[in-house]
């Protein structure tokens, strides 16, 4: 625990019959970014009020540097909030807004204007501290409140899903600013969100968590390319699954085919799922011709900066989605009706149980 | 050590809620909340129901009292006369005021400003006014008595007609918000399907206005049954059961009586009470936050059929209200009509004179203001303060019932309840204090439903934002969520000192020689034969209360220049 900064120990919390976490358990080291990702109801924003004390859990312990930090309530906590809704005070201007909670610890006048004009340097907003918060932008807002939830130096840094009501814009240009801020300030930050691109982008770890159970911990490189349930897998990015029989150590058989895959996979025989990303699906093969598959085009879907294609494998019902560059589609001729030699390799396979 | 620091879980959480001044602070308002509502209400309500149960001398009879009430077919009579006017006056009501909100909200009729001023003027004076102005107009020297072709104004005729004029802007304000709740997006689809603008009245405005006319419908119901004003001044030998109450109880002294009539008159307050909370229940879900406001565009037709339908009703308030004032300025009606001041020299008359006045304008000030400032702090414990569900659902509850408790019936139920020897708080029996709990608690669920609904306005997170920056709450409601609220508050503080100034059925009870109230100045001289005089005292009372709009109106635009000028900024 000495290294850890944060840490959740079986947290329990039950809403009458309804179960929104289970035992969860998770250690957050310091000035690290970690993203709770999950559909609506996963238990995110509940796992985030608790740290916050906002809603005090049924069970189970939480620690801050060191301190058992369970059951205060959130005044003696330390940590700054930002809200999806932006909640800031309407009556008060920005610079008002950012000093709100620097005024209440005793903090000189003049120190007070300084801290509130390097904030507002900070992001971006030097000449708004006069303007009210309905003056601003979404995407101002926002700032301020994230400018005011750091104004006093909090140890950890709360964001409740802090950009999904914002354009699509603006959304992926702060969500730049927000990730190079917290680099720059090194305070430790949870951020809550649905985006699975947002919390790839943005987080050095993500919590992928679903009806109240962690599903799996890791980087964003490790949540996509070895994601630990099909939940994941399909949560996070584009999945295929294919049914197919497991017929021994690293073997699968997918309609008429039989391929080769990995081994860390679910043992035995029998009715698995195989699992392949639409970019992985490949179109020239390097020599290794055993894990071909033939399928004939159904349709084509042009999405700008590739095309993604639908396609159907004999002998198995559900289509098999992949992407190719534009170059491929025009280099190889793949049109709707075609049938084409596609290699699935190997190691882009993972099997998930049925 | 380790273990101090850390105490194990379930002593810490004790530690946490005992000691945790954020926890302890809301929990003793919130038991002081009740407390108070449970003075100002239920003890009073109680004590009133018991004394239906008892004899003269306080013995539990059982329903003997409500046995010798059946046994008299007089008081029976009150029953239906009773129900009879209210639902004369409910369909007039609502069938008028539903023109004349929809020609304020679903036009571009001329004049639009202008009826919507007049249209609130009924408002500003007590339920007695019209009704004196009635018998001016109809009375048996009146101006225009062979309108009624030998029908006599005083009875059920006149309660209808004074009671429609006072319940009428009630009706016209529920109205004009439910036609403002439309949704532009409904209609351009049915302009899109071709549908004709009957049919479109019929299949979107008719739906999405239902529960405001049941609300209007029963609003006014309430009103009409429990008003007593009216009935009072107007109603001749016809008897309804709020005059029963008084005659009961200042009349004959029958206390039993007065209390098994009160019973008998909450019944219907509570069924309207009971169904508009339905109905307020079902509103909500009607409009989605995405609903695009309707702007209305000109069409002669019917704005100009509008305009022609509305004039009698604009003619009508000025009419009454003008008649009133003109009484008032008249030395002796009918035979020397020059103009002057006479009639407002109500020294001397009985009732109080103009010390009554100045007693009115105390007691509303001072209603206004603890009422105001109390009811925000519950609305804030219900609404803001996290946890203690059941504590706060019990304030919330308590403060509805008000709406469904007569005056009189209030009224009633302070004497039994105050005027009990062994009642510590015995000693505001006969002051202006118990007049002004009397008329808070009157009035409160008006108000409370108003700052609840401000409240709820406000973002929920401002709480958890002021406790991660360490603020405590009390500070953030002082510097945020009152500020934010000021428009509701000079609305609610508005509300009661109009109803404070004109109110008479609950406070006909409890006011002392020390403590003549102006209202029930008007009521005592029009018994007493001087009804010139009861109509300047009426009139006196409204040019007080449209003088206050004015003044809120001043202060709000004053206020919303200055210290609200967020409101307006927008980018």
């Amino acid at each position: 625990m000495s290294e850890s900064y944060l840490s959740i120990r079986r947290l329990h919390q039950v809403f009458g019959d309804f179960v929104a976490l289970r035992d969860i358990s998770l250690d957050i080291r310091e000035g690290e970014f970690v993203c709770f990702l999950g559909p609506s109801g996963c238990g995110k924003t509940t796992l985030l009020r608790a740290v916050a004390g906002l809603q005090l859990q049924t069970g189970g312990d939480i620690f801050q540097a060191g301190q058992r930090i369970s059951w205060l309530p959130p005044e003696q906590r330390d940590f700054g909030i930002v809200f999806q809704s932006y909640a800031l005070f309407p009556n008060l201007n920005v610079a008002d807004n950012i000093a709100y909670g620097l005024r209440n610890r005793r903090t000189g006048r003049s120190e007070v204007r300084a801290r509130v004009a390097e904030l507002l340097e900070l992001i971006g907003l030097p000449d708004a501290g006069k303007k009210y918060p309905s003056q601003l932008s979404g995407g101002q807002q926002q700032r301020v409140a994230l400018a005011r939830a750091i104004a006093t130096r909090p140890g950890l840094l709360l964001l409740d899903e802090p950009l999904s009501a914002l354009d699509a814009r603006v959304r992926v240009h702060l969500r730049h600013e927000i990730k190079e801020l917290q680099r720059r300030l090194g305070v430790t930050t949870i951020m809550v969100t649905h985006d699975q691109e947002e919390a790839l982008a943005m987080a050095d770890r993500i919590v992928v968590m679903n009806h109240g159970c962690i599903e799996q911990v890791g980087t964003p490189q490790q949540i996509y390319a070895e994601p630990a349930s099909a939940f994941v897998a399909s949560f996070v990015g584009t999945m295929n699954f294919l049914p197919a029989i497991r017929i021994g150590e690293g073997r699968v058989r997918i309609g008429e085919r039989t391929l080769n895959c990995r081994t860390l996979s679910p043992h035995g025989n029998g009715e698995v799922r195989v699992a392949i990303r639409p970019e992985d699906v490949r179109t020239r093969y390097n020599g290794d011709a055993s894990n071909l598959i033939s399928a004939r085009v159904r349709g084509l879907e042009f999405l700008g900066a590739f095309v993604r294609s639908e396609l159907e494998i004999d002998g198995v019902d559900e289509p098999l989605v992949a992407d190719f560059s534009a170059n491929d589609v025009r280099d190889l001729g793949i049109e709707a009706g075609n049938v084409l030699n596609l290699d699935l390799p190997a190691q882009r396979l993972h099997l998930f149980e049925h | 050590m380790d273990t101090l620091l850390n105490p194990p879980g379930f002593l810490a959480k004790k530690r946490a809620r005992l000691l945790g001044i954020d926890c302890s602070l809301p929990i003793l308002c919130l038991l002081v909340a009740i407390a108070m509502l449970a003075i100002a209400l239920v003890l009073p309500l109680y004590s009133l129901l018991s004394k239906s149960l008892e004899d003269r001398h306080g013995q539990f009879v059982g329903l003997a009292n409500f046995r010798a009430y059946v046994a008299d077919p007089s008081l029976m009579h009150s029953i239906t006369n009773s129900l009879w006017v209210a639902s004369l006056t409910t369909l007039i009501v609502v069938s008028l005021a539903l023109m004349t909100a929809f020609a304020l909200t679903r036009s571009r009729m001329p004049g639009r400003g202008l009826l919507k001023v007049l249209v609130m003027g009924p408002i500003f004076a007590p339920s007695l006014l019209p009704a004196i102005s009635m018998v001016y107009l109809f009375g048996n020297q009146g101006v225009l008595k062979d309108l009624l072709m030998g029908h006599s104004i005083y009875g059920p005729i006149g309660i209808v007609v004074s009671m429609s004029f006072w319940c009428f802007p009630h009706a016209v304000m529920i109205l004009c918000t439910a036609l403002e709740n439309s949704d532009a997006r409904l209609y351009e689809s049915a302009r899109a399907l071709r549908t004709s603008p009957l049919r479109a009245f019929m299949t979107v405005t008719l739906p999405s206005i239902k529960y405001g006319l049941i609300s209007a419908a029963f609003v006014v119901f309430t009103l009409a049954i429990t008003d007593f004003g009216a009935p009072k001044v107007i109603g001749g030998q016809y008897n309804v059961l709020a005059t029963d109450i008084y005659k009961q109880v200042i009349g004959l002294q029958n206390f039993q009586m007065g209390s098994v009539v009160s019973v008998i008159l909450l019944l219907p307050a509570v069924l309207a009470f009971a169904v508009d909370r339905w109905v307020q229940r079902r509103q909500v879900a009607l409009l989605t936050a995405r609903a695009e406001p309707l702007r209305v565009k000109p069409h002669r037709a019917r704005d100009w059929s509008l305009l022609l339908l509305c004039t009698p009703v604009a003619v009508v308030i000025l009419g009454v209200l003008g008649m009133a004032v003109y009484a008032s300025l008249v030395t002796f009606w009918p035979y020397n009509l020059d103009l002057s001041f006479n009639n407002y020299r109500f020294d001397l008359m009985d009732g109080g004179g103009w010390g009554a006045y100045f007693n009115s304008l105390q007691m509303a000030g001072w209603t206004a203001v603890i009422g105001t400032l109390v009811i925000f702090a519950n609305a804030y414990l219900v609404e803001k303060v996290p946890g203690l569900g059941p504590l706060r659902t019990l304030v919330h509850l308590m403060a509805m019932v008000p709406l469904a408790v007569p005056g009189m019936v209030l009224g009633l139920s302070y004497i039994f309840f105050f005027n009990e020897p062994g009642n510590p708080l015995n000693g505001i029996y006969g002051t202006l204090a118990i007049l002004v709990l009397c008329t808070i608690a009157h009035y409160y669920t008006v108000c409370h439903l108003t700052l609840v609904t401000a409240l709820k306005q406000i973002d929920g997170e401002f709480e958890a934002v002021s406790a991660s920056l360490k603020v405590p709450f009390y500070v953030t409601c002082w510097r945020v969520t009152l500020p934010v609220c000021l428009p509701a508050l000079l609305e609610v503080a508005l509300y009661l000192f109009v109803n404070a100034l004109n109110t008479v059925s609950a406070v006909v009870f409890l006011y002392s020689s020390q403590t003549a109230l102006a209202s029930v100045a008007v009521l005592n001289m029009d018994d007493a034969g001087d009804i010139a005089p009861a109509a300047a005292m009426g009139v006196v009372l409204m040019l007080t209360c449209i003088g206050v709009k004015g003044l809120h109106w001043g202060l709000s635009r004053l206020l919303l220049g200055r210290s609200q000028c967020w409101r307006q900024a927008r980018a």
